[in-house]
């Protein structure tokens, strides 16, 4: 059994740092995003001109729906609308 | 929060799949330092990288959650998911090289590492709000003893041997957890 002395508590303790609080909440926020994201493409197929603003400024129409702006869900965006052009 | 903070891996996994938001955080919460540590500490990957990785491992986790057979596996099903992430991410810079020549040689014992340090921080939950705080404080987020001090509004002589108080009561609970005994 390991012996768990006070060094190798706080050794172990030490080993899980907090990740950036920004991250965890736009982790928490990953089934609301998901569905707006979808919103987005819904909208982006009916509405050409939304779909051209969209195609010009993802980090802005992200933001305007609320949504974090990061690398991932420009990247889905992005993707979704070339996969239907 | 604090109705789910109990409940089992398996249990929050499955309120997730009826897509209760509140279990999600809660999710999140339990397991995100673990991500974070394997991406930055096994597979030291940058800050940026880490961050995709962390929200992409999120994202597929919620998207695949119904295909995990067994609930309570989350725990090494989203460790072998950042595993993979992690890998791929490297693999992009990299080109075209094979997995075994973009992955560290230690990854797996720093994996090993940080699954036991889970087992710790999950140990940690159970001890009073006080303990879990001050521990949590001085070991993970490496504050001083003049921060903590500030913080929790004790007298900064005290925090050390605080410290070493819930230092001990940490181990009984570690230790019960691990011996023969208390074994199912």
């Amino acid at each position: 059994m390991t012996a768990y002395d006070e060094e190798r508590l706080g050794e172990l303790l030490s080993a899980l740092p907090p990740a950036p609080e920004a991250w965890v909440e736009a982790a928490k926020g990953a089934p609301f995003a998901r569905e707006r994201l979808d919103e987005i493409v819904e909208r982006a197929r009916a509405d050409e001109e939304y779909r051209q603003r969209v195609v010009a400024d993802p980090e802005g129409v992200l933001e305007e729906a609320d949504v974090v702006a990061h690398a991932k869900n420009i990247e889905i965006i992005r993707k979704r609308l070339k996969d239907e052009k | 929060m604090g109705m789910y903070v109990d409940l089992t891996d398996g249990q929050l996994v499955a309120r997730c799949r009826t897509g209760d938001q509140e279990a999600w955080n809660e999710l999140v919460e339990r397991f995100s330092r673990y991500v974070y540590a394997i991406s930055v500490q096994a597979f030291k990957l940058s800050e940026h990288d880490a961050e995709d990785v962390f929200q992409e491992v999120f994202t597929r986790a919620y998207e695949h959650l119904h295909k995990l057979r067994d609930d309570d596996a989350i725990r090494p099903w989203l460790a072998q998911l950042t595993r993979r992430l992690c890998i791929d991410r490297l693999r992009a810079g990299a080109h075209e090289q094979p997995d075994e020549l973009v992955e560290p040689m230690d990854v797996d014992d720093t994996i090993g590492r940080l699954d036991e340090a889970l087992a710790v921080h999950e140990a940690l939950a159970i001890l009073p709000d006080g303990c879990q705080d001050i521990l949590d404080r001085f070991f993970a987020r490496d504050e001083s003893y003049r921060t903590i001090s500030e913080a929790l509004d004790v007298p900064s002589g005290t925090i050390a041997s605080r410290i070493s108080r819930c230092l001990g009561k940490l181990r009984v609970e570690i230790e019960g957890r691990t011996s023969p005994s208390s074994a199912s």
